[in-house]
């Protein structure tokens, strides 16, 4: 391993310490939700290593307890994980030069944390070479994608020990409210939030989960109006 | 009551793959083709809105209509929605807000039955 390899992947690592609390108890609690909700540990482990997207994770296990549609849990559990084309943008400018293998696993590994540390730190020091800023990124992420795992199979191993009459029903949608209600910060966020809620219970009645598709649109373009708005407002 | 999915494993396992492999197209999309072309900015900011677009619709009917009461609107439940969102934007920690809201969930359900 380069010793510049090494440098900024134990840097990028410290960087992600903070991440820990977070990572381990929402692994933890997918795990204890899918056992819970009839899935095996090799299905529930699988589905933290293909798909590495706690959210989007969440948002498949809570369709497919309403009882969706296969096609429509699909849809809208990945629509969850669309912002990521962004990130993908963001990291291509410093990652573009390196072979496609290790692209191919920056893209597997590419969640909030890697992409916020990541690009906040290529800012501050945009004169580091690329085998500098791949240890770096891979030292925010190994972490964390490693601890997302073992968190996984403890919770489906902790869950089968949790009493049956939990109301894990109503434990998504907490998780939920709990990894969105912080991130409103801007006039645009709340208006997007609040035009996916009211949508979504407006057009509840249509079939296979439908209106949500039709809320999450009518969201996106509240969030990019309101924000044009107070741009223009702002001057 | 812990409500098994319905779901076959074939289905299972077909979630499983389809939420991995588009999650993996769209991770790789730009740094696989190396598209150096900027996104049009109309395009980044519909993009910007993704979770916050998603999630709150998915939640809200769960909150008003949950399954586990045969879709009747249930006070426990909803008062702990309520605490999650107040403690989250209050606190900005996700896992404050998690806390007090499993916590009165709990404790609203076994006072409230």
């Amino acid at each position: 391993m380069p010793t510049a390899f090494r440098a900024t992947f134990l840097l990028g690592m410290r960087a992600a310490l903070p991440f820990v609390a977070m990572i381990v108890p929402f692994g933890a609690l997918f795990g204890v939700i899918a056992a819970a909700q009839g899935l095996t540990l090799f299905q529930a482990l699988a589905f933290s290593f293909v798909v590495v997207a706690g959210a989007s994770q969440f948002a498949a296990l809570q369709l497919m307890q309403a009882g969706a549609p296969l096609l429509v849990v699909i849809l809208t559990a990945t629509a969850v994980n669309l912002r990521m084309a962004m990130y993908s943008v963001a990291m291509t400018p410093h990652f573009g030069k390196a072979p496609f293998w290790q692209r191919a696993l920056v893209a597997y590994m590419l969640i909030d944390q890697s992409y916020l540390l990541s690009a906040a730190q290529f800012e501050r020091t945009p004169e580091w070479t690329l085998t500098e800023k791949l240890g770096y990124y891979f030292g925010t992420v190994l972490l964390l994608c490693g601890l997302w795992y073992l968190a996984t199979w403890f919770g489906v191993a902790f869950g089968s020990m949790m009493p049956e009459d939990m109301a894990f029903d109503f434990i998504v949608p907490v998780t939920f409210l709990a990894m969105i209600a912080p991130m409103i910060l801007t006039r645009a966020q709340m208006a997007a939030a609040a035009m996916s809620a009211g949508v979504a219970l407006a057009l509840w009645w249509m079939p296979y989960s439908s209106g949500l598709l039709l809320a999450a649109l009518a969201a996106m373009a509240t969030g990019a109006a309101v924000e044009i708005y107070e741009e223009r407002r702002l001057g | 009551m812990a409500d098994t999915i319905q779901f076959e494993t074939w289905q299972i396992w077909a979630v499983i793959l389809g939420l991995g492999l588009g999650t993996y197209a769209i991770r790789l999309s730009f740094l696989g083709l190396i598209g150096n072309r900027p996104l049009p900015p109309m395009l980044l900011r519909f993009l910007r809105y993704t979770p916050m677009a998603v999630i709150p619709g998915l939640v809200a009917p769960a909150v008003v209509w949950p399954v586990a009461t045969g879709g009747e609107a249930d006070p426990a439940r909803m008062i702990a929605a309520l605490v999650t969102v107040v403690v989250g934007i209050v606190t900005r920690k996700t896992l404050w807000a998690l806390a007090a809201g499993i916590a009165t969930l709990v404790l609203a359900l076994w006072l409230l039955g």
